[in-house]
Parts: C-alpha cells; structure tokens; sequence
C-alpha cells in the first residue's frame, strides 16, 4: 500500500506537487495522467524517496521511502521517463541489478527475448549505446524479472514500436496479478485493459481519481 | 557490504575504459620513462643520485599535475551522474545512499592511485634491473604520500561534486582550488613575510596546513633529515616535532583531510534531491 498525505513539493518558486494526498491499495492498477508538467513525475520519484518533500510524506507498506530506502525499493520495479545515458555495459549492468537487487540474470535473459530484445548480441555494448527503443526494452525487461509487489512506470513505450508494444501490454498482463501497478501515461486506450483506476493531474493537483 | 564493493568494482571498470585514464596512465608511466631516457639516474646532482633523485623529481612533478588531474576527471562524478539521471535509476534499486558514494570513492581512488604508484614500481624494477641500488626508505615514504595525496583531492573532489550544478563551474572551482594551492599561497606568505607584519612561525605554520606545501617539504625531507635545504622552515618543523613525527604529520593529516571533504560530501549528498 501506498499512501501519500498533503505531499509538497517546491522547485524554487513553482510548486510541483500541491498538498497531494491519495492511497493506493495492494492490487491496484492505476493509469496516472495529466498535461505536461502536471506533476506525475514528480510525484513517481517522491514515492521513490529521490525527493525531500516540503511538506507531507509517503508511506510505502508503513515505511518511508527516504529514511528505509533499501527495504522500500526492495520491493519496487520502476522504469524511467527516459533511459539513462549509462555507460556500464549490459553485462555490467545486469550484474549490478542481480547483486543488488538479488535478479536472476536468466530471467531478465527471458523478458528481454519476450521482448524480442538480442541481448547475447549486446552484452558488451555500452547501455547508452543502445538504440532508444533497445534501452527502453532492457529497462522493461528487468523491471519484470525483478519480482517486487509494487510496479512503477513512468512513460516506458514512448519510444517501442508498436509490435513492441504489444508485446509490453502481453507481458505487463501476466505479471501485474496481485501487484500494485502506477503507469504514467498519455494514452489511456492503450492501457485501459490492464488499468482499474485513473488519477488525473494538473498543476500539482490531483483533480479526478476514478475507479472503475 | 557486498554493495559498497560492486560499486566501486564497477566505478573502477568503468573508469579503466575512459579515455581520461588511460591518458592519465601515460602521463605518469609516460614521465618515468622519460627520466630514464634523459639519464637522470646517471647524473648527479645535490649529491642525490640514482634512483632517489629520479624518485624525487617524478614525485615533485606528481605533487603539482597529480592534484589537477583528480580534481578535473572527479568533480562532476556525483552530480554529472544526478544530472543526467543516471541516479534516478541506478538508485532504483535496493542500495543505500552510504554504499553508493563510498563505493564511488573507492572505486576512484583505486583508479588515481594505482597508476601513479604503477609509474613507480616500474621505475623501481627498471633501475634494479640496470642494477642501481634501490632507496626502499625513500620509495615507501612516497607510496604513503602519494596515497595520501590522491586521498586529499579526491576527497576535496566529491565534496565539490556533492552540490555543484554545472560543468564548467565544477571545473572552475577545481582549477582554482589548485591554483590557489600551488601558488596563490605561496605568494600571499611569501610577501607577509617580507612585510614582516607577522611572525614567521605562523606565516610558516599556515604554509604547512596547505597539503601540496606539506608534501614538497615532505617529499624532500628524507634526503636531508636536518631538512637544511630548505633553511628556516625546517628550524620550524624541526623544533615542533622530530623529523619521523614529520613524516607521520605529512601522511595522516592530508589523509585526514580527504576523509574529512568526502565526509562532508556524503552528508550534503543524502541531504539533496536525487534528481
Ligand atoms: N528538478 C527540477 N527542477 C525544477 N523544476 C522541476 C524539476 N523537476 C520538475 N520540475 C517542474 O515541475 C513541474 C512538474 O514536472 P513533472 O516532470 O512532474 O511533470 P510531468 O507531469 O511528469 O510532465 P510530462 O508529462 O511532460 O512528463 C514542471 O513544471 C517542471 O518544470
Ligand atoms: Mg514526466
């Protein structure tokens, strides 16, 4: 469970996040929206404890995202607005995620072929050297392999194609069952099968939360 | 544990690969075939000879490029990585924040240290090798400064890295840094000094708080243990403490130091936005 109360967030003068409370619920699925610069994903790293609030706090299963960092992240897959310019290799950085955050390599081995990603082909690349749509299909497959309740993801299709896509949607389908998924994103056709509950942004605010 | 070391692992294989380092590597490797070329272990001067003064002149050299070379290839390490996001994900992960930057900091003192004393073992095996007699004294004293120099600048480095925000400013205040360290000091005393508004033990005291100082009259006092090349100062020194308390002085201080900045830039670290 997730639960965010009065959370501030202040960027000099312009108010980023404006007292947002909302909890989300174990099982939840939820397409969170909203313009450009509405604030999603500052929301999404607040609850990565990446941001000291200026007021109000998250609670992640109880516990804060900052102060229990490793415990909390133990148990969360996220996936970036936009690949990282990272220079290890993609072996290097499938070591780093299996020792750190105990992922067996076969399995991300696994989802990057679901996702009709040549890793064996790459292993000694650069990841920065990747193709935009090769780094987001990396970064989803470790998201899955990784097996943590809580899913995050901010933007993660913006660059696939759309056999990519379906391909994501197909996999996200399978693994989200009694996970709690947040998906930030533009398009709700596209996720409207896997979603139960919509959030939408403006300015800071939360403005609509529907279930359905 | 097994954290702080995979990072610093993968710091260290990361940095190998980097350009800047292997540039680096040259340099010093670079400097030391250099001095054997030129046949400073066969000349003499000052009544050093051999390997000692071949040591000594690569050491003073290390003691001014060393320094900028740490500060420029550093100093954005922390915050070139917030920047460009890499944290956001590296960071997504169960690590905690002490692991990561120590793991950083160690994984680049290892990559500054190593080859600077690389340069010098193979001077050491070069020179045994054409049979010269080997200054073990002399060389462990400069393994212990040069760690505890890199030690110092890296440390000053991530502190900068901590917070600055820009390239070209982090890459200002480091060339200032070394700068004012090299010589602005030098200068600000040397002309105290012949105002003769101060006196010249304090005027020598705050000389010897800025590491580079302490290292040119360290590196030098092994081959004159009166420290008499350097006149006044090593009256100073000398009446302050003997010369093996010296040299413990000029090792763990700057060592100290480093610590102390990379400590400092630990806590702004966990005190600011990861991205
Ligand atoms: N590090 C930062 N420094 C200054 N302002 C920031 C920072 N991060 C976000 N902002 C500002 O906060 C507001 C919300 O940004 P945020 O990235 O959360 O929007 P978003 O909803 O994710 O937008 P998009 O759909 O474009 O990704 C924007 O006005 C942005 O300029
Ligand atoms: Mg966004």
């Amino acid at each position: 469970m997730i639960e965010v109360t009065n959370l501030t967030k202040k960027f000099g003068s312009h108010l980023s996040l404006d007292c947002v409370s909302c909890t989300l619920k174990d099982g939840d699925s939820i397409a969170l929206m909203g313009a450009n610069g509405a604030g999603k994903t500052t929301l999404i790293r607040s609850i990565l404890g990446y941001y000291h609030p200026d007021g109000g706090e998250v609670l992640i299963n109880g516990q804060n995202p900052i102060k229990e960092r490793t415990n909390v992240l133990k148990d969360i897959s996220f996936v970036p607005q936009l690949p990282p310019p990272i220079k290890l290799s993609i072996e290097e950085l499938m070591h780093y995620i299996s020792v750190s955050a105990d992922v067996d390599k076969e399995r991300i081995k696994y989802y990057a072929n679901e996702m009709k990603l040549d890793i064996n082909e790459n292993m000694n690349k650069s990841f920065f050297k990747l193709s935009g749509g090769m780094k987001q299909k990396l970064l989803i497959a470790i998201s899955l392999a990784k097996k943590s309740s809580i899913i995050i993801y901010d933007e993660p299709t913006a660059n696939l194609d759309p056999k990519a896509r379906d391909d994501f949607y197909r996999l996200l389908k399978q693994n989200k069952e009694q996970k709690t998924l947040l998906f930030v994103t533009h398009r709700l056709e596209e996720v409207k099968e896997l979603v139960n509950r919509q959030i939408y942004m403006d300015m800071g605010k939360i403005v609509s939360d529907e279930i359905f | 544990m097994k954290n702080l070391y995979l990072i610093a692992y993968l710091d260290l294989k990361e940095s190998i690969r980097a350009k800047w380092f292997l540039v680096y590597s040259l340099v010093f490797g670079g400097l030391i075939a250099l001095f054997f070329i030129a046949g400073v272990t066969e000349s003499q001067v000052m009544g050093f000879s051999g390997l000692s003064r071949l040591l000594l002149m690569y050491i003073q050299i290390t003691i001014v490029i060393l320094p900028i070379f740490i500060l420029i290839t550093t100093v954005r390490s922390i915050s070139g990585d917030r920047d460009n996001h890499i944290l956001e994900y590296m960071l997504s992960f169960p690590i905690s924040l002490k692991h990561y930057y120590w793991g950083k900091v160690i994984g680049r003192f290892i990559t500054v240290y190593i080859p600077v004393l690389f340069a010098m073992v193979i001077a050491i095996i070069y020179g045994a090798i054409k049979g010269a007699a080997i200054p073990w004294s002399i060389f462990f004293l400069y393994t212990g400064l040069l760690f505890s120099l890199s030690s110092t600048f890296l440390g000053i480095a991530f502190f900068i890295s901590s917070f600055v925000k820009s390239s070209e400013v982090a890459l200002g205040i480091a060339f200032f840094i070394w700068i004012f360290l090299l010589s602005f000091i030098d200068i600000a005393l040397i002309s105290l000094m012949l105002q003769q508004r101060m006196n010249d033990g304090v005027i020598i005291f705050i000389a010897l708080i800025n590491p580079m100082e302490l290292f040119r009259v360290a590196a030098i006092s092994l081959f004159d243990p009166e420290l008499t090349v350097m006149g006044p100062v090593a009256f100073y020194i000398l009446d302050l403490m003997s010369q093996s308390v010296f040299v413990v002085v000029a090792i763990g201080y700057p060592l100290m130091l480093g610590i102390a900045f990379a400590t400092f830039g630990f806590l702004i670290f966990k005190k600011k936005d990861l991205v």
